[in-house]
């Protein structure tokens, strides 16, 4: 039975319903070995259901997806390590569909959704940031047609465990600074690519610097025409925020969850941080229930830069409130668990001690676009204040100060 | 699949307007609009009757609002405190000096609770003006002990700034055994310099005045009107917040210094950027804590809790804003900005302060002491 993408929504999910209690019929997720259970789903187009058939999907409306993915973890089915691929499910998949080759996205996309393959963005430089457009590690091309690729990115996640990497490049120095990028991915095993662990204020290795020395990319693992780098990155990066600003939490539940434990367990309470303890918990409920109503706006209207409120408002809430838990923690809060250089275990972030909490999460203000650039974004798109003053707009890439 | 349980806490309702109060909303606004034009409203507050009766006319009798939380069975329009709500937001953006909260929202929640079908009917038309004579500053969060004594029949007793009480006809008063009715005229109702200019407060003393039983648990009904008044409040403070903020970045727009416009400046913009993140938090907050009230959810006293915490940070914040970014005319009595503060702070005050509302909510939730 097929899922009629002409019915109405509830014929569609009912539909949908009946064909992921057949393929679970037919692989038992309890003896079938997961990466084959995996391969199957992806194959039955119950992977992400809005993706086209053929890429692992239906067609379907997004929203139907939550129901699948709810019933597939309620018969025990196999994940796809989501937590440690969550750039390339979240941001190099939509990408790869928007602008690979049929044929790459069709071979690429199976082993990223089934965790096979992780994928890393390489965007950042050591001077450009938040500026992104402003990023300088060059591609030139070769009398073959293949690119060569010299220069240097940094704070790139995952990017020691990644097969694959989305890379953003400077083609054209002589372009104003929007227009000369050019866009490509590639294996992270091509000759020339470096990467060198970083360490953070944690003592953790979670991002890496990448210095790429004469690497060679084939012209037809470019994504987008040469040049057009910066919509492709638009794409990836309008992909990110949702990603970022996406799931309601329940009451309680988050950083101020994690606060409230912290306060439940501390023999050093007193009325003072008592207090502040609630002035956070009630600009959490606030923020959350801000999250429902805006999730009911989009289901009735276009997404809008309203997002931006979101994780401009969790940021803040979530720094000041690791922050209190160490002061509610008292003597435990000056006490740390360990600094050694190591790797670590992205799914166990949450298990960590409030100190760790506290400063790894001093970086929300920055990684997924600055709280400053948010605050931008809200407050000329969303209140229609007069844009920044730009003096780089005109200027060749080659002609800017650096 | 995805089953009602799921849904988290708030998802369970419309946050957003729906076409009806959309209606209402714009009906409303329409007419203050035109009748309570800031200049207007500052104009009033320096004449004789800090109220305008003849717009509370308009409200309360042509427009039907007074009685929107009224079953239709009691004179009333049968609607409920979430429509109640969307009228407060826009008397909050017009600050508009009608008694709307002390006679719509707090007599009308403690008659409701105890019971009374006669007075409320009268309130319900327009027919009769009241309020509940209680502080207002009294809140929710802590138990009400009544301040009026009874003595065959006449009450004794002093209450502090209460409000609406000057436009008053009749005063809704808690006493030990139960609510009574009094007549204004019976009573010394003295009115306060208030902050709020826009909504004047009053001092009331009964020396041995004749009183109407109208029984009810006195406590019960206070605690229910403070809890519903709360709740409403929080949507009039956010029309506060949203036209302060509105009003701000309109200024904004058009004032040049420096010979760049001021809100291009990134230091500005990014405290509007802030403002903004509060205002639609506290717009979806007080959303919800009006939907718990219409619903009669179990979930109303944290929902308002949060609601009116949120509320007294953010609407004094939202007007402090509005008045910084005017500068020095922002300090001056022909700006609107000091209109708008006087009432954000007062209602920041109004049915429980911010602490109030957080200790309360704590108790609530659990939270150890």
């Amino acid at each position: 039975m097929a899922v009629d993408q002409n019915a109405d929504r509830a014929t569609q999910a009912a539909q949908l319903a009946e064909e992921v209690r057949e393929f679970l019929a037919a692989h038992d997720p309890a003896t079938t070995e997961p990466l084959e259970f995996l391969r199957a789903r992806y194959d039955a187009g119950l992977a992400w259901v809005n993706y086209p058939e053929g890429y692992g999907g239906k067609g379907l409306d997004r929203s139907l997806q939550a129901d699948v993915s709810d019933a597939f973890a309620k018969a025990g089915a196999p994940d796809n390590k989501a937590g440690m691929n969550a750039i390339g499910l979240g941001m190099a998949a939509p990408t790869l569909l928007a602008f690979a080759s049929e044929e790459d996205a069709k071979r690429l996309l199976r082993p990223l959704w089934t965790g096979e393959n992780i994928w890393c963005q390489m965007f950042s430089e050591p001077g450009a940031g938040s500026d992104l457009a402003g990023l300088g590690t060059s591609a030139v091309k070769q009398e073959n047609g293949d690119w060569l690729i010299n220069g240097q990115k940094v704070w790139t996640s995952l990017a020691h465990h990644a097969e694959y990497a989305l890379l953003v490049t400077r083609s054209d120095p002589d372009a104003v600074k929007h227009r000369g990028m050019t866009y490509f991915w590639v294996k992270m095993d091509t000759p020339g690519i470096d990467v060198r662990p970083l360490r953070q204020i944690t003592g953790e290795a979670e991002f890496n610097e990448i210095f790429l020395d004469d690497v060679v990319i084939p012209d037809n693992q470019r994504l987008g025409e040469v040049g057009q780098g910066w919509a492709v990155a638009q794409t990836t990066l309008m992909n990110e925020r949702v990603a970022i600003g996406g799931k309601v939490a329940r009451r309680g539940e988050g950083a101020i969850g994690e606060a409230v434990r912290t306060w439940e367990s501390s023999e050093q309470r007193d009325p003072a941080l008592r207090d502040a303890l609630l002035s956070n918990w009630v600009e959490a409920e606030a923020l959350r229930i801000a999250q429902i109503r805006l999730g009911q706006s989009l289901a009735v209207g276009a997404p809008g830069p309203e997002g931006s409120a979101v994780k401009l408002g969790l940021t803040s809430l979530t720094q000041r409130l690791t922050g209190l838990e160490l002061e509610i923690q008292g003597d435990d809060g000056l006490r740390y668990d360990n600094y050694d250089m190591r790797r670590p275990d992205l799914d166990k972030r949450w298990s960590r001690i409030p100190g760790f909490r506290y400063l790894r999460w001093r970086g929300l203000s920055i990684e997924g676009g600055t709280s400053e650039i948010m605050r931008n974004i809200i407050s000329e798109r969303v209140l229609g204040l007069p844009p920044e003053p730009r003096i780089d707009k005109d200027v060749p890439w080659k002609d800017l100060p650096r | 699949m995805t089953t009602t349980a799921d849904v988290p806490v708030g998802g369970q309702y419309s946050l957003l307007e729906t076409e009806d109060e959309k209606e209402l909303a714009a009906t409303l606004r329409g007419l203050l609009t035109k009748r309570a034009e800031w200049q207007q409203v500052l104009a009033r507050t320096e004449e004789e009757s800090s109220t305008d009766l003849e717009l509370w006319k308009q409200i309360a009798g042509e427009l039907g609002l007074a009685g929107l939380a009224v079953p239709e069975e009691l004179g009333g329009a049968g609607a409920s405190w979430r429509e109640v709500a969307v009228v407060m937001t826009e008397l909050g953006r017009a600050t508009a000096p009608v008694p709307y909260f002390g006679s719509a929202v707090l007599a009308t929640a403690a008659l409701l609770h105890a019971g009374d079908k006669k007075l409320i009917s009268e309130i319900a038309s327009g027919e009769k003006t009241a309020t509940l004579a209680v502080p207002f500053s009294a809140g929710p969060g802590k138990p009400f002990t009544p301040t009026v004594t009874v003595s065959e029949g006449r009450l004794t007793g002093s209450i502090p700034v209460v409000a609406d009480a000057l436009a008053a006809d009749v005063l809704v008063v808690p006493a030990a055994d139960g609510l009574y009715a009094v007549a204004s005229a019976d009573a010394t109702v003295a009115p306060a310099v208030s902050l709020d200019m826009t909504r004047q407060l009053a001092d009331i003393t009964l020396d041995g005045a004749q009183g109407t039983s109208l029984g009810g648990d006195a406590v019960g009904a206070v605690h229910h009107a403070l809890l519903i008044g709360a709740a409403m409040l929080s949507s009039e403070m956010y029309g506060v917040a949203q036209n302060a903020l509105d009003t701000a970045v309109a200024y904004m727009k058009q004032r040049y210094q420096f010979g760049r416009l001021i809100g291009s400046y990134q230091g500005l913009k990014h405290r509007m950027a802030d403002v903004s993140v509060s205002v639609s938090q506290l717009q979806a907050a007080a959303k919800y804590a009006a939907a718990t009230a219409g619903e009669n959810d179990p979930d109303l006293p944290v929902a308002t809790a949060v609601a009116k915490a949120h509320a007294s940070v953010t609407a004094p914040k939202a007007a402090e804003e509005c008045l910084q970014m005017h500068g020095g005319q922002g300090m001056t009595w022909e700006n609107p900005s000091h209109v708008m503060l006087k009432r954000a702070k007062a209602d920041s005050i109004g049915m429980g302060r911010a602490d109030a509302h957080r200790t309360w909510l704590g108790e609530l939730i659990e939270l150890s002491a």
